[in-house]
């Protein structure tokens, strides 16, 4: 039966993350995009809500809730609404956590699960975006050779969020032609951290290149024990949840631009009584609540365990285009203090101009 | 609980009617788009006796999921012909909006018996559209009666209302033109009223099976009763004006409905790209980086995208109403990406298809001259940007125009 009403305990946790972004997060934002670096507390805070641990297993420590798709757009749009690196940053462990649950061995889930039931932020992350301009995510670069028992992986890895302190990383590499997880642990030979990367924006988040070279890592690494096809289902849950970050995004953009549009005046009237500012903010506001609606529709698809590529890239695709249309706009509306840094919006759009390349960065 | 799958019932609801647009209407479809102005009497007795059968003759009033899906496969049938589907239509989402229980019962038990009939909505006239306030059709009281004068003008299926059948139009007039927005008040004409007749039918871009008319009311009395909602002219603050409220009530329930429509043909227009080119072998590639998209497989899935978010932004808005909470900005959202984005999809299907889209040989070309209706009926999509922009902005009309 077709609802769109989130159900109590789903609304319960979007405003307890609501009074999180605005108390906390929101406070230091911009400070945080400037010096390049979020202040651990605000990590502990978010780690102690229980943004992963909640959709783990209760054998595994954690306090066995659904893992929901669509609770994690929830979260998702909200926590970027906050800030994008913020939300990135705290939601990181979850590109190793999501996939192991959702495509690991017991074996797997046994060992690594229960680090991210710990009372601490646990830094894992995942590496697949290759620095190429034609990068494929189903076609990668670095490769994985069997070798006896073991596999050997060999390429360049980009945008690995938090990868100097990841004591856990899932890095996709080739296999016989076919994407495909390793759980490499912090340290092992032939796994290098490079410089940390300077990007145009979440310039907050500690993103970093890394090279893999002659990485032997042993059979019992490769996610799900065997070839398996679970990678379109990883990268459909990063589709949706990058969807709900983007309208995250796109909806800080629009809310201040419109509270600037009715406190600004020009001749003689606020500019928001004016159509074509006016129409602006109507047509973002239409395609943000579209996305989002669309968002829940592949996270509600993905729930069903049904293939849900259609709609998450359709969905992605839609949203990479949405944020940078919504966020270009706020700048717009504020003409010439949209362009200064004493604003936000530029901040927006910097990082809503990302999302056609963060496609693996995040995950639900 | 966030959901979106259909019920059973919903789904049957669903198949059936696009069974029914298979064989009753794409069949014929061709036929009266080239013949406007004739009537698709076989099709109009069909769906009228599965409509009595099946008890549901109603208006255009508090659809629930299942019959705003099955509007939209209809549509995806023929929008034409959709619209000439008999029963109470805009006149009776009127009634339903704002009239009494005494008028529910008077006016509409017609829509349930007998012969085929239509309940038709006038309020455009030739100087007024969108800005309803300007209406100068008058009605005068004179003891028991109502006297209408003026004429109207794009009345959708005025001719089958008043000639056609013995059907219903509801008429805007004002009673104090000096009250202004107050002073708009909604009347019942039935077919067959002294002093109403039909001036015109409309020759059109699309939706040709469809009669657009022009309905001069000359000294046309009608009963004091026949009033939807109170006589009194109140001039109250803006905005609640009891008669435009009504009004913009009938918008709230009708402009997803033309979401819908639109949605129909929209994937009408999709469907036939998706069949030419999976006989050509031409696969739509999701999951592939962009640099490997063709221009066409990304046309393809903006359009895609597009339906689906206009779709999405309709069921919001229908979903709201099923449950009886206010709806009128995601009404008019849906509104206004539905009529521009199937517009659009329309016209680049058209473009896709070279010259398969642009020959008269296939009904592509109709779907794009039937699609822009829905850009411009039920208040343009300008007009219902306007509406969601004060809604966001929280203004007046007086703080934005």
């Amino acid at each position: 039966m077709i609802s769109f009403s989130p159900s109590e305990e789903q609304q319960m946790m979007v405003n307890m993350v609501r009074q999180f972004t605005t108390a906390e997060v929101r406070k230091i934002y911009r400070e945080c995009d400037e010096d390049g670096q979020i202040p651990g507390h605000i990590i502990d805070t978010a780690w102690e809500m229980g943004f992963i641990n909640s959709y783990l297993p209760q054998e595994h420590g954690g306090l066995g809730e659904e893992h929901s798709a669509i609770t994690g757009s929830l979260l998702a749009e909200e926590l970027a609404w906050g800030d994008l690196s913020m939300a990135m940053h705290i939601l990181c462990p979850a590109l190793v956590a999501s996939p192991i649950l959702e495509t690991g061995t017991d074996e797997q889930k046994n060992r690594y699960l229960p680090m991210f039931c710990q009372d601490k932020y646990q830094p894992a992350t995942a590496a697949l975006i290759e620095p190429l301009f034609n990068f494929d995510p189903g076609s990668l670069k670095t490769t994985a050779r069997p070798d006896g028992s073991d596999y050997v992986l060999n390429g360049e890895k980009c945008y690995v969020p938090l990868a100097a302190e990841a004591d856990i990383l899932l890095v996709y590499a080739s296999l016989d032609g076919s994407s495909q997880g390793f759980i490499i642990e912090k340290g092992t030979p032939g796994l290098e951290t490079g410089e940390r990367e300077k990007n145009m924006g979440i310039k907050a988040l500690a993103t970093y290149e890394l090279t893999l070279k002659d990485c032997r890592v042993p059979e019992d690494s490769l996610l799900g024990g065997r070839v398996n096809s679970g990678f379109d289902r990883i990268m459909n849950y990063s589709r949706v949840a990058l969807s709900a970050m983007a309208v995250g995004v796109a909806r800080a953009a629009f809310e201040y631009s419109r509270d600037y549009a009715k406190e600004r005046h020009a001749f003689g009237e606020p500019i928001a009584s004016r159509q074509a500012i006016a129409f602006m903010l109507a047509e973002m506001a239409i395609e943000i609540d579209a996305t989002r609606l669309m968002t829940w529709e592949a996270a509600w698809k993905l729930d069903k365990k049904e293939d849900a590529t259609k709609e998450a890239y359709l969905t992605k695709r839609y949203a990479d285009d949405m944020v940078l249309m919504v966020t270009d706009r706020a700048v717009q509306i504020l003409g010439g203090h949209g362009y200064v840094r004493e604003h936000p919006v530029e901040l927006w759009l910097r990082n809503g101009r990302g999302f056609a390349t963060f496609d693996g960065m995040a995950t639900i | 609980m966030i959901d979106f799958e259909l019920t059973p019932q919903e789904q049957a609801t669903i198949a059936a009617a696009h069974q029914e647009a298979e064989e009753l209407l794409r069949p014929i479809s061709r036929y009266y788009d080239e013949h406007e102005h004739e009537s698709p009497e076989e099709l109009i007795n069909t769906l009228w006796e599965r409509s009595l059968a099946g008890g549901d003759t109603g208006g255009m009033l508090g659809l629930g999921i299942g019959a705003v899906l099955r509007i939209e496969e209809t549509c995806w049938g023929d929008a034409g012909l959709m619209l000439c589907n008999p029963g109470s239509g805009l006149g009776g989402a009127a009634v339903l909006s704002t009239g009494t229980r005494e008028q529910m019962g008077r006016i509409l038990a017609r829509f349930n018996e007998g012969k085929p009939k239509w309940g038709a909505m006038a309020m455009t006239e030739p100087g007024c559209g969108s800005d309803t306030s300007a209406i100068t059709t008058t009605a005068v009281r004179d003891g028991d009666e109502w006297i209408l004068n003026g004429e109207k003008i794009f009345i959708t299926m005025g001719k089958r209302a008043i000639v056609d059948s013995d059907g219903i139009v509801v008429v805007w007039a004002t009673v104090d033109k000096s009250a202004g927005r107050a002073g708009i008040k909604s009347f019942v004409v039935e077919a067959g009223t002294p002093g109403m007749r039909l001036e015109k039918l409309e020759k059109k871009l699309g939706i040709r099976a469809s009669d657009t008319a022009t309905i001069v009311f000359d000294n046309c009395r009608i009963p004091f009763d026949n009033i939807l909602g109170s006589p009194e002219v109140r001039k109250v603050e803006e905005g609640q004006t009891p008669g435009f409220k009504g009004a913009m009530a009938t918008f709230d329930a009708t402009r997803p409905i033309i979401a819908a429509m639109a949605l129909g043909v929209g994937r009408a227009a999709l469907d036939f790209i998706r069949e030419t080119f999976a006989e050509e072998g031409l696969p739509v590639r999701y999951g592939l980086p962009r640099h490997e998209l063709t221009a066409v497989e990304r046309d393809i899935m903006d359009m895609e995208a597009n339906y689906k978010a206009a779709k999405m932004l309709m069921l919001r808005a229908v979903w709201l109403m099923s449950q009886f909470k206010p709806n009128s900005l995601e009404a008019s959202m849906a509104k206004a990406k539905a009529g521009l984005a199937v517009t659009k999809i329309a016209q680049k299907a058209v473009e896709l298809m070279g010259p398969l889209g642009y020959s008269r040989k296939y009904l592509l070309e109709k779907w794009m001259r039937d699609a822009k209706i829905n850009d411009i009926f039920e208040g343009t999509g300008q007009i219902n940007m306007l509406v969601v922009a004060r809604r966001i902005l929280d203004y007046s009309r007086e703080q934005l125009k």
